[in-house]
C-alpha cells in the first residue's frame, strides 16, 4: 500500500534524511561569522523584538508575558518555516529531483525535520528564561513529547501537500507565505486565550494551530496537562491529513522530474 | 538465451505535455479558462515512440543520435527518474547513474563532507563510504583540497570528485550520460580506464555520447535513436557509419536551404563597392549547391558580381580557412595570371577546385574583388562555411594528399 510504503521508504532512508538534515542545519549558517551560533541567536533576537514591542510599547498586562509569548512563538516558527521552506522543497530540489533516483518525500521531510531540530535546540533558551523569570518547571512538561509528536505529523502532512502543489502551481509558495501571516495572528500566540471575546472562543478550537499552541502553553507555562479532547481531535485530523497528503504526493511524484 | 537480460525494454513510449514545454507551470489564465479541458493528441510531444532494447549482463551499449532524439530521456527512464507512458522496463541489479555528477553537493561543505553526503544519496551506507573514502579521495586527486569547501573548487575538481564518488558505488549497471566530455585530457583517460575496469569486471554499461570515437572504442553494441525510434542497432562500426551518413545528408540540406536564400552572411565586409559581390554559391560535382563536400571531390565557388562604377580589370579571389582561422589556401585571378578580358557589367565568376584534398572538418570561405593594385572593392570574410566529410575519419591536420601505404621488407631492392 502506498501509505505504508511511503513511510517505510522514509524509515529505510533515515541515514539519508539525517545526512540532508545536518546539511540543511550546518549549511544554513556556514560561512557566516557566528556560524552555528545563529541557531541560538536567531530565536533570542526574535524574542527581543517581540518582547520590546508587546511588553514595552503595547503593554500587554500579563505576568511573565515574554516567557508566555516565547513558549508559543517557538513552535510557530518551526511550523511556519517548515511550510514556507517545504513548499519549495521539490521545486528547488534541483538535480536531486531531475537527475538522480531519489525518494522524493525525503526533501519535504528534511525541511520539517531540520526546522524541528532547530526548535529543539532553542528549547534550552526557553528554559533559561523560565529560570530567569522564575516561572518554574513542571512535570507536565513531559506532555511536550505528545504535543510535539502531533505537531510534527500535522506539519509534515501540510508540507507534503504544499510541496506537491507547488510543482504544478508555482503560486502556492507565495499564497502560503501570506496565509501564514494571517494564521499567525488568528492563533493565540501573542495574546492569551482570555483576550479573545467569549463569542469567538469556540472558533479558536477549530484552528488546529491554536489547539497546539494552547497545549504548548499548558504543558510549559501553566503547568497543567493539555486539554486531551481538542488535542486528540487534532491528532486524528493530522493522521487523516497525513493519509490524504501521502496519497496526493505519491500519485503525483512521478511527474515531478518532468515538471521542474 | 540462457542468461537473463540486465536491461530489458519493450515498446517504450514517453510523451511530454506540450503546454508544459511552452510554459513551465499552469497559469491562472489557463486554469480559469479551461480547467477541465481534455487534452488531445496534439498537446503531447512524443519523445520516445516504441523503443525496444535488450542488454545481456556484462555488455556495453552506446546510444547515439542527434540532439533531441530522446537519448537522455531514455537514460532517465532506465534510471527510474522518468516514468514511461507505455511499455515495460526491467533493470536487474544495483544501478548507478552518471547522469549528474555531484548531486546534492553543498558549496559551503568540504570535499570530505560532500563525499559522505553524495555517497549517501547514491545509496551507500556510512560504513561503505568510510571503507572507500581513501580510494575516493585518491581517485579524485584532490590532495589537501579535500578539506576546502567545494565552492572553491575548479569545475574540473568538482567533476572529478563527483565522478569519483559515483564510480565507487560499485554498481551492477552503470548509466553514463556524456560525462566523458567534461574535464581535461587526464580526466578523460581516467574515465576511460574506469570504464574499461568496469567492463572487465563484467558490469553492464549503458552510455549516451556524441563522441563517436569513444563509442567505437567502448561499445559492444550501438543503438541509434532518431526522432524517438530506433533507427539502427548492432555492430558499432556499421551503425555509426550509417548515422554519420544521415547526419551529413541533413547538414547538406540545411546548408542548401540557407544558400538558396541568397543572403550574404559575411562576418565582416569592407570596400567601397565599386564592384559588388551579390551572391556566393558552393557547388558540387553535380552542379548543385552543397555545404558538405567529400574529401578529394570537386568544389566550385560561384560569385555573382555587379559593377556599380566602371573599373578596369578587377581581380577576383578566394580564401579557405579552417574553423580555427588558419588559412589553408588563398588565390586570385591576378596571381593565377588569368585575363578575364572585358567584363560584362553583371555576371558570374567561378573558381573551380578539381580536388578538395582537405581533412574532414568545417572550413570557412572568404571571397573578394579588388583592383590589380590590391585596393579592395568588396571583401567578404566568412561568407560561407562548408564541411568536408569522408575517409576513415581518424586523420588529423588540414591537407590530405591522395595516398596509400605499402610495405617493403628489409633487404629487398625497390
Amino acid at each position: 500500500m502506498r501509505f505504508t510504503s511511503h513511510l517505510k521508504e522514509l524509515a529505510k532512508n533515515r541515514a539519508l534524511v539525517w545526512a540532508l538534515t545536518t546539511r540543511e542545519l550546518k549549511g544554513r549558517y556556514r560561512g557566516s561569522l557566528f556560524g552555528f551560533l545563529w541557531t541560538f541567536l536567531n530565536p533570542l533576537m526574535l524574542l527581543g523584538v517581540y518582547a520590546l514591542v508587546f511588553s514595552v510599547y503595547f503593554r500587554i498586562r500579563m505576568d511573565h508575558y515574554a516567557v508566555f509569548m516565547f513558549t508559543g512563538l517557538l513552535p510557530w516558527v518551526f511550523f511556519s518555516q517548515s511550510l514556507n521552506e517545504g513548499a519549495g522543497a521539490i521545486t528547488e530540489g534541483g538535480s536531486l529531483v531531475t537527475k538522480v533516483l531519489f525518494p522524493l518525500q525525503i526533501l519535504p521531510a528534511v525541511k520539517v525535520l531540520s526546522n524541528f531540530v532547530n526548535y529543539l535546540l532553542s528549547l534550552p533558551i526557553l528554559f533559561a528564561f523560565f529560570l530567569v523569570d522564575g516561572v518554574g518547571f513542571h512535570v507536565t512538561m513531559l506532555g511536550f513529547l505528545i504535543v510535539a509528536g502531533v505537531h510534527l505529523v500535522f506539519t509534515y502532512a501540510l508540507t507534503l501537500i504544499l510541496a506537491a502543489a507547488n510543482v504544478f502551481l508555482r503560486d502556492t509558495r507565495h499564497i502560503v507565505g501570506n496565509l501564514l501571516t494571517l494564521w499567525f495572528f488568528l492563533t493565540p500566540i501573542l495574546y492569551p486565550l482570555a483576550q479573545v471575546p467569549d463569542a469567538f472562543r469556540p472558533l479558536v478550537y477549530l484552528n488546529p494551530a491554536a489547539v497546539l499552541t494552547l497545549a504548548y502553553h499548558d504543558v510549559f507555562f501553566w503547568g497543567r496537562w493539555p486539554a486531551w479532547g481538542p488535542l486528540g481531535a487534532v491528532a486524528a485530523l493530522s493522521l487523516i491529513l497525513l493519509f490524504i497528503a501521502v496519497v496526493i504526493f505519491e500519485n503525483h511524484k512521478e511527474y515531478f522530474a518532468e515538471k521542474i | 538465451m540462457s542468461e537473463q537480460a540486465a536491461i530489458e525494454v519493450k515498446g517504450l513510449v514517453k510523451r511530454f505535455r506540450r503546454e508544459m514545454l511552452k510554459r513551465d507551470y499552469t497559469t491562472w489564465k489557463s486554469l480559469l479558462l479551461r480547467p477541465f479541458q481534455r487534452r488531445g493528441p496534439d498537446d503531447y510531444l512524443t519523445v520516445l515512440d516504441g523503443v525496444d532494447l535488450s542488454m545481456q549482463p556484462g555488455r556495453t551499449l552506446a546510444i547515439i543520435g542527434e540532439n533531441g532524439s530522446g537519448k537522455s530521456t531514455l537514460l532517465k527512464i532506465l534510471a527510474g527518474i522518468y516514468k514511461p507512458d507505455a511499455g515495460q522496463i526491467s533493470v536487474r541489479g544495483r544501478v548507478s547513474s552518471l547522469i549528474e555528477l555531484g548531486a546534492g553537493f553543498h558549496p559551503e561543505f568540504s570535499g570530505r563532507e560532500n563525499i559522505y553526503l553524495n555517497g549517501t544519496i547514491l545509496g551507500l551506507s556510512k560504513k561503505e563510504i568510510a571503507n572507500r573514502f581513501d580510494q575516493i579521495v585518491e581517485y579524485a586527486g584532490l590532495g589537501q583540497f579535500i578539506e576546502a569547501p567545494v565552492r572553491t573548487y575548479s569545475s574540473g575538481m568538482y567533476v572529478r570528485l563527483g565522478f569519483s564518488v559515483a564510480v565507487n558505488v560499485d554498481p551492477d549497471v552503470l548509466l553514463v550520460d556524456e560525462v566523458l566530455a567534461v574535464g581535461d585530457e587526464a580526466f578523460a583517460h581516467k574515465c576511460e580506464d574506469k570504464l574499461n575496469e568496469f567492463k572487465r569486471a563484467g558490469k553492464t554499461i549503458c552510455l549516451v555520447s556524441h563522441d563517436l570515437g569513444a563509442v567505437k572504442k567502448f561499445a559492444d553494441e550501438v543503438v541509434w535513436l532518431d526522432g524517438g525510434v530506433v533507427a539502427a542497432r548492432g555492430d558499432p562500426a556499421r551503425v555509426i557509419d550509417a548515422y554519420r551518413q544521415v547526419v551529413a545528408k541533413r547538414e547538406d540540406e540545411v546548408g542548401r536551404k540557407a544558400a538558396s536564400r541568397n543572403e550574404l552572411p559575411a562576418a565582416d565586409r569592407w570596400g567601397e563597392g565599386e564592384v559588388e559581390i551579390t551572391a556566393v554559391r558552393l557547388l558540387g560535382e553535380d552542379g548543385q549547391a552543397h555545404s558538405v563536400f567529400p574529401s578529394g571531390g570537386s568544389m566550385y565557388v560561384e560569385m555573382d558580381y555587379v559593377f556599380n562604377q566602371p573599373v578596369e580589370a578587377p581581380v577576383f579571389g578566394i580564401g579557405v580557412k579552417t574553423s580555427a582561422g588558419v588559412l589553408c589556401y588563398g588565390c586570385n585571378t591576378h596571381v593565377d595570371k588569368i585575363d578575364l578580358g572585358a567584363l560584362p557589367e553583371q555576371g558570374t565568376v567561378r573558381f573551380e577546385a578539381q580536388r578538395l584534398d582537405l581533412v574532414p572538418g568545417t572550413y570557412l570561405l572568404d571571397v573578394a574583388v579588388t583592383s590589380p593594385e590590391g585596393l579592395d572593392y568588396d571583401y567578404l570574410v566568412q561568407v560561407a562555411s562548408f564541411a568536408v566529410r569522408g575517409g576513415s575519419g581518424g586523420d588529423v591536420g588540414i591537407y590530405r594528399p591522395p595516398h596509400g601505404w605499402s610495405l617493403k621488407p628489409r633487404g629487398e631492392k625497390a
